[in-house]
């Protein structure tokens, strides 16, 4: 990767690889929107967010390392039903939360800190 | 080395859809008002969507579309909508250490990244040949055979999920609430 012209030749000939370094950058988008959003929504957008990147990751890994005809895609049904299982019940926690106390910041969910 | 039109149409859509998905990712976590940033969710998922459909997973694709976009965003929108109050621009939407998240993420990227790079420098793309021709066939056929179990498994997770949040989501009685005083 040292001369210019090898690098664009990285850069075009398109592998799993570079599917998976934009799923990292989707999985780290998501983890820091988790990590500094005060909004308990928008945590919960950011999960779906890695949860996505994951799915990429599957199906990169899937077509890069030979697994078994169609497995990462069965893998990847799984993910999201348990993505919508984890959107249901979140934001039906929310709202309930809401109900409670007017407000959706995660930092006004103490009720179980001891 | 020069490169024909055609081996430039793969790697400018894949480039284009990368920069969609992760623009408007990154659109979703800086935007204040919350409302935009669901808005922006739904692109993303669109660019992944698309991301699919170059990985030659069209069936997958159209299930995010649905689920997704189609259940989970919509979903989102109106948990947002049902908590008018807290997408109200005075309100602040950061915690207070915003800085060190953001620190964290971008550590989490670089070691990824570093991993990855020790792991397999190129790894060859298998052509678009799928045996049998039809990749959903075959999905479906695992689906049925080899992965029944945790298939069955899963749905009754959904089930289970959809009644914990049906219970969590209902108004609580008011016999209940005249019964003990909270």
């Amino acid at each position: 990767m040292s001369s210019p012209t090898e690098f664009l030749d990285t850069l075009l000939n398109i592998t799993p690889t570079h599917y998976l370094v934009v799923a990292f950058a989707l999985f780290a988008i998501g983890l820091a929107g988790v990590l500094i959003r005060r909004n308990a929504i928008l945590i919960l957008m950011g999960i779906e967010l890695m949860l996505n990147s994951s799915n990429i990751v599957l199906l990169a890994a899937g077509r890069s390392f030979g697994l078994q005809e169609q497995s990462a895609g069965v893998f990847v049904v799984f993910v999201i039903t348990i993505a919508a299982a984890e959107a249901i019940v979140g934001l039906a926690l929310i709202l309930a939360c809401y109900r409670k106390w007017r407000d959706v910041s995660a930092d006004r969910f103490n009720l179980m800190k001891w | 080395m020069s490169y024909s039109l055609s081996e430039l149409v793969r790697p400018l859509i894949f480039y284009l859809l990368s920069f969609i998905t992760l623009g408007s990712a990154f659109m979703v976590v800086v935007k204040r008002n919350i409302f935009h940033s669901a808005l922006f969710l739904i692109l993303s998922f669109f660019g992944v969507a698309a991301l699919f459909i170059t990985l030659d997973a069209e069936f997958l694709a159209a299930v995010q579309v649905l689920v997704y976009i189609g259940a989970i965003a919509i979903l989102i929108l109106f948990a947002i909508m049902l908590t008018r109050r807290i997408s109200d621009p005075l309100v602040r939407q950061t915690t207070r250490s915003y800085i060190l998240g953001a620190f964290v993420g971008a550590l989490i990227l670089f070691f990824l990244i570093f991993a990855l790079l020790q792991l397999s420098p190129t790894t060859p793309y298998a052509p678009q040949t799928v045996e049998g021709g039809d990749a959903t066939y075959s999905l479906g056929e695992l689906l049925m055979t080899n992965y029944l179990i945790p298939f069955e498994v899963i749905s009754v997770l959904l089930v289970a999920a959809l009644i914990g949040a049906i219970i969590l989501a209902r108004p609580e009685k008011r016999t209940e609430k005249r019964g003990e005083k909270r």
